[in-house]
């Protein structure tokens, strides 16, 4: 199917951050599948216990990042899964200090010590599209090559870029190792809960006067999927992961049947900074910068090598809507009602004049 | 395509025959309707029950699946009724369809129910409300005659190049609604722009939804890959900024960026000559200090711009020609989209036409105000 696909899948997988959605519906994931012997969830030493009941075929250790390098030699681990990054600052733990600790720091210890792994012969990585920064002379598409021509603003896309660029030193010194870089596109689905469904959940949703960004997301359930094969298959490289497709954002909020409330941009991003310092909201310069350039990828490459085809964005947010159709201020069924309604009342109006005449 | 335009090679007309121009209706207060030659309106075979302004309206926005059916709607239905009662009684006529039209477009925008591609192009909107504002504009106000839509292909992808004019961009979305409207497939233009239009709120998104895109090679690359017909002005800023002194002498053609484009694909590119764009805002005067301040390339002095303020706005009513020219093929040329002098030759080629059909163009209309 695709090159180097038959190799087989590792026997000992170690994936970090399984203390969060993705994290733990990975290792669940890689752990009911047979060709895997053995699956082994990392964390921080205090997560929240949410995820127990998914994760009780996984081993669990609950390990600072700092020394992971003897245990991944003593488990003689074949594959890492890293997926312990903060995508926004969250006030509750340490706010954006501890998260760029986390992204930034962590990425480093953990790479570090897959470099003294010497039986490790694969690494995948969760990135994001984030990774092609913000600008206005930016291509429309972004493929694979694209390299960003601004630093993005917001935390995440530099701790992206810092993550990426620690991924190419690695790739440099164990030219042995698999290694995989997954761009992936904002998630959305019926599960998912990121700052992105939260903000979509919202009845009234603040956007950016005079911008409406083209927009992607990636059902989580094919991000699970792309994942998995990952680690089951060989597939060397950087990929974009995303639904293919496109919504603009007036035109989400429209078929989520939200109201768009926009604000002048300056103001958003004074808003974003104030709520953040106030300590409610986690929407931050990432946030504003997403909406007003928007971001599209290209995944031409991902669906070659994987053989796999994301369902697209529109689907995906169709799927979101679904499942969060509680704050729903104008429904289709209320605009084709108030369609009927308008026209049988032209209707009338023009019946009752033509008999007066 | 029976418009008055076509067909017309410039040998066979003389200089001051202006078949277009509004006939009979009188010149000026007919151009809300009077628009079209009569041969268009007369053969549809008109429900005689129809009222006369009904007539003249429906071949306009025939095609346009509906318009802001906001708070028109009641008064023409009273107008109808009051004339002619026989007629609306079946919920099928004319005004009835125009109203339910109106109003389904409205839910399916209300409810995100259509589709943009990847660049943000979104073809029910570019129909339904910004081509019919264009087609006023380039139709009515300039009065403008397209030649030569022929050489632009029916199907596959083609690079359009054209001279760019008027201190305003507004050549570039005349050229692209006449194109939509006189071609036989009715292709849309996608255009490339400067980043500066992609900076100003508002006006991206505009730029994005009629198909517009950032000008890079990439998105030129990617845009003629998928068979689509993309409009460029190599020109830039250089073109549309020059002072009215300068009208019709084409600037320096950039790197070639859009040679190499068309080489890397393939792609044929079409020549086109547009006159008319550099009297609709004749640029006398360039303030630069000003410019800088406003982070501007920069700012114009016409004739009513800045005095009348937002009046100065208006473009004047300048006559406009267009005429694209036979293509030049690339297919063979695919290696050398890295040779620097292939690039530049090619580029000069297309330039060289380009000022060779002003030049002709220009001879065809001794007034750049004429009918």
């Amino acid at each position: 199917m695709t090159p180097g696909s038959t190799s087989g899948a590792p026997g000992v997988v170690v994936v970090t951050g399984v203390g969060r959605y993705l994290g733990a519906h990975v290792a669940a994931r890689l752990a009911a599948d047979p060709r895997i012997e053995r699956v082994i969830g990392v964390d921080a030493p205090d997560p929240g216990a949410e995820f127990t009941d998914v994760l009780d075929r996984v081993e669990r250790i609950r390990v600072d990042a700092g020394s992971l390098g003897g245990l991944l030699a003593d488990l003689d681990v074949d594959a890492v899964v890293h997926l312990a990054l903060v995508s926004s600052a969250d006030p509750q733990h340490g706010g954006r200090s501890a998260m760029k600790d986390q992204n930034v720091i962590g990425t480093m210890q953990l790479l570090a010590a897959c470099q003294r792994a010497p039986r490790l012969r694969k690494l995948v990585v969760r990135s994001s599209t984030a990774a092609y920064g913000v600008s206005f002379r930016d291509p429309a598409v972004f493929t694979e090559e694209t390299e960003p021509r601004e630093v993005p603003r917001g935390g995440f896309g530099r701790d992206i870029l810092d993550v990426e660029g620690y991924v190419r030193g690695f790739r440099r010194r164990r030219s042995d190792v698999t290694a995989t870089v997954l761009r992936f596109a904002p998630f959305i689905g019926s599960t998912a809960d990121t700052t992105l469904t939260r903000y979509f959940a919202q009845p009234l949703v603040p956007t950016v006067f005079g911008r409406d960004p083209r927009l992607q997301f990636l059902h989580i359930d094919d991000a699970l999927e792309v994942l998995h094969r990952s680690i089951v298959e060989d597939h060397p490289g950087t990929y974009n992961v995303a639904g293919p497709g496109v919504l603009s954002l007036s035109q989400a909020i429209r078929r989520a049947g939200r109201v768009a409330v926009p604000v002048l941009e300056p103001g958003l991003s004074g808003a974003a900074a104030l709520a953040r310092s106030m300590g409610f909201g986690r929407y931050g310069l990432d946030q504003v910068d997403l909406f007003v350039h928007g971001r599209v990828v290209d995944t031409t490459r991902l669906e070659r090598e994987y053989g796999f085809t994301p369902r697209s964005t529109a689907a995906a947010f169709d799927d979101f809507i679904r499942a969060h159709h509680g704050g729903v201020v104008v429904t289709r069924d209320h605009l084709a009602a108030a369609e009927q309604l308008v026209l049988d009342g032209i209707r009338q109006v023009r019946s009752a004049i033509r008999e007066r005449s | 395509m029976t418009g008055a335009g076509e067909g017309r090679d410039p040998a066979s007309i003389g200089r001051f025959d202006v078949p277009q121009g509004p006939t009979a209706p009188g010149t000026d207060p007919a151009r809300r309707n009077g628009h079209r030659p009569a041969a268009r309106v007369a053969p549809t075979p008109a429900p005689a029950d129809e009222v006369d302004t009904a007539a003249t309206d429906e071949p306009v926005d025939g095609p346009v699946p509906g318009e802001p059916a906001g708070g028109r709607a009641p008064a023409t239905g009273g107008e109808t009724g009051g004339t002619e009662p026989a007629v609306a009684d079946r919920p099928g006529d004319h005004w009835d369809r125009k109203v339910a039209n109106g109003l389904a477009f409205l839910r399916r925008r209300l409810s995100g129910d259509y589709e943009v591609d990847e660049f943000g192009f979104d073809p029910e909107l570019t129909d339904a409300v910004f081509h019919p504002l264009l087609r006023l504009l380039y139709r009515d106000w300039f009065r403008t005659e397209v030649s030569g839509v022929e050489h632009v292909p029916v199907d596959g992808p083609a690079l359009v190049v054209g001279n760019h004019s008027g201190t305003v961009a507004l050549d570039a979305l005349i050229l692209s609604a006449a194109l939509h409207d006189k071609h036989p497939a009715h292709r849309y233009l996608r255009l490339l722009g400067a980043d500066l239009v992609f900076r100003m709120p508002v006006v991206s998104e505009i730029a994005r939804k009629t198909g517009g895109t950032v000008a890079c090679n990439p998105d030129a690359e990617r845009l003629l890959g998928g068979g689509d017909l993309v409009g460029v002005f190599p020109e830039g800023f250089k073109g549309i900024g020059k002072l009215y002194a300068d009208r019709y002498k084409l600037q320096r053609f950039g790197r070639g960026g859009f040679v190499s484009a068309a080489l890397r694909t393939g792609t044929p590119i079409v020549p086109v000559a547009i006159v008319g764009g550099e009297e609709i805002y004749p640029m006398l005067a360039d303030i630069k200090p000003l410019a800088r301040l406003l982070k501007l390339p920069y700012f114009p002095v016409t004739p009513t711009f800045p005095w009348l303020g937002p009046l100065g706005m208006v473009p004047l009513p300048s006559k406009w020609l267009i005429q694209f020219c036979p293509p030049i093929p690339t297919a063979h040329l695919t290696d050398s989209a890295d040779d620097p002098l292939v690039v530049f030759n090619l580029a000069d080629q297309v330039r060289e036409t380009i000022q060779q059909t002003l030049h002709t163009l220009l001879e065809r209309r001794p007034d750049p105000f004429g009918p």
